[in-house]
């Protein structure tokens, strides 16, 4: 009991003070050089995010609207679950090179999944009813995706971000193996950091991510329309869709 | 065989390579590969013993706290919080963390491997008991059956398509997972890329890679199987 409260002890002191680093060559640890990596690990999450959202959202709202596709979004949701992320980060290091761009094309490449498959589910489940009110209303196809599937979709839109926002923090860890200074940093070089700093940066980015998931749930109770509370009636199991959205990704 | 090559970097690279000129170039070099195949086998092996041994703990797990909370149904939104929680926190984080508990090597990483698998089984278990019509279970209530008869005859039998849907999707999870659990001083085919000179070596990315995906859907495959054995009523429905 003692070494582990010890040992967490000092990784805590390690978030808030430099000190030598294990050869005694450098500095590390502090918050200075914490803030800085980071600022950079979120750096990297939220452009691959962002990216990821913008190329896979306007694909699978249409995909969902015309109802096209579904073996689509389930197999990229299936290949997304069983390629591991440290292959894709090592594929993309070894054949492209190392550095920002090329950790964010592999971390792009893995969020894309998540939301593509929340997205379609998504839009998939707004009743087909409504939809076809919609449109007896006289609302052009573009007005039925962005007033009456967008908005009903984006509980389950937010669900897939989160999920992607998740996995891309935690993969983030293993950008410093390709070149790109993170979090990871103090976990991968283990013979510069030592325990302090593996275990250290390991709980700042827990508790970073576990802050952004927490986050993302608030968000996507607040984007909930007020109709499908009441309808859901808190009931928030019912699983209208085979692809579960949490099952989707990795942690 | 000889034993288990220590992977130093450089040494790894350089040494007895078929096609020396091609490896120096990091080029993908199929010469290479079959040269130095034998070096992947105990990453491997090591690799299916910590996938096995961690989905098999937490498969037995999970199924128990699945049977618990189907009885007691208050425990499911705790139950699920607490694994939902957990699976929440990033696996090379948990790894790190479980650190200063267990110390490096296996124990941590089917520690926190076996605790990844609880949140898909559990649900998969608790949603498959859930969805076993209640007409069913009164008929066999009907015809005598005790509760536990009940439920080890009519429901588990029923809700097994969904338990062994968890599985599979927990095996390909775990899978990935463990390419991780170097970090937690752990072997596995994640050792191959560990560092800098090895995941930038392109022959032995595509090893190892190729490898870890391959155990993927290997592993799911043979769940598959174990599914078809086990509910072959789920084939004459759908014939």
């Amino acid at each position: 009991m003692t070494i582990i409260a010890s040992t967490l002890g000092d990784a805590i002191r390690f978030i808030f003070e430099a000190r030598e680093s294990r050869a005694g060559t450098v500095e590390v640890g502090g918050l200075g050089e914490i803030g800085h990596l980071a600022g950079n690990h979120l750096l990297v999450s939220v452009t691959a995010v962002l990216i990821a959202i913008a190329i896979a959202m306007p694909l699978s709202l249409w995909l969902g609207h015309i109802g096209r596709g579904q073996f689509i979004a389930g197999s990229v949701a299936n290949i997304g679950r069983a390629v591991p992320s440290l292959a894709i980060i090592a594929f993309f290091v070894a054949f492209l090179g190392s550095g920002f761009t090329n950790v964010c094309f592999a971390l792009i490449l893995l969020a894309i999944p998540p939301i593509l498959t929340n997205t379609y589910v998504g839009v998939r489940q707004v009743d087909r009813e409504l939809v076809d009110a919609a449109r007896g209303q006289g609302m052009s196809e573009t007005q039925i995706v962005r007033r009456i599937e967008l908005p009903l979709a984006l509980p389950t839109i937010f669900g897939g971000i989160r999920l992607a926002a998740v996995a891309v923090l935690a993969t983030a860890i293993i950008a410093p193996l390709a070149g790109y200074e993170t979090l990871g940093t103090p976990i991968i070089s283990f013979n510069v950091y030592g325990t302090a700093g593996q275990v250290g940066a390991a709980l700042v980015v827990a508790v970073l991510t576990l802050a952004i998931d927490a986050g993302f749930a608030g968000v996507q109770r607040l984007v909930t329309p007020k109709g499908l509370k009441v309808a859901r009636g808190g009931r928030r199991s019912t699983r209208p869709w085979p692809l579960s959205p949490r099952r989707v990704q990795i942690p | 065989m000889s034993a288990a090559p220590v992977i130093a970097e450089g040494g790894f690279v350089r040494d007895r390579s078929g096609d020396a000129s091609c490896v120096a170039d990091n080029g993908f070099c199929p010469n290479w590969i079959v040269d130095n195949l034998d070096r992947y086998w105990d990453p491997l092996l090591e690799h299916v013993v910590l996938v096995v041994v961690s989905v098999g703990l937490g498969f037995a797990i999970a199924v128990a706290l699945g049977l618990v909370a189907h009885r007691q149904r208050w425990l499911v939104t705790p139950l699920t919080g607490v694994t939902s929680a957990i699976y929440t926190i990033p696996s090379p984080a948990m790894f790190l963390l479980l650190l200063p508990v267990s110390g490096r090597g296996d124990l941590t990483a089917i520690i926190a491997l076996t605790a990844y698998t609880q949140v898909i089984i559990f649900r998969n278990v608790v949603n498959g008991l859930q969805g076993v019509p209640a007409d069913v279970v009164d008929a066999a209530a009907g015809t005598g059956m005790t509760a536990n008869q009940r439920l080890f005859r009519i429901e588990v039998p029923l809700a097994l398509p969904e338990i062994l849907a968890g599985l599979r999707i927990a095996a390909a999870t775990t899978v990935g997972l463990a390419a991780l659990a170097f970090l937690a001083g752990a072997g596995g085919l994640g050792n191959q890329l560990s560092t800098a000179s090895l995941i930038t070596f392109k022959s032995n990315v595509v090893v190892a890679g190729v490898l870890v995906t391959l155990l993927a859907a290997v592993l799911d495959l043979l769940v598959l199987l174990l599914q078809r054995r086990l509910t072959p009523w789920e084939r004459a429905v759908a014939a």
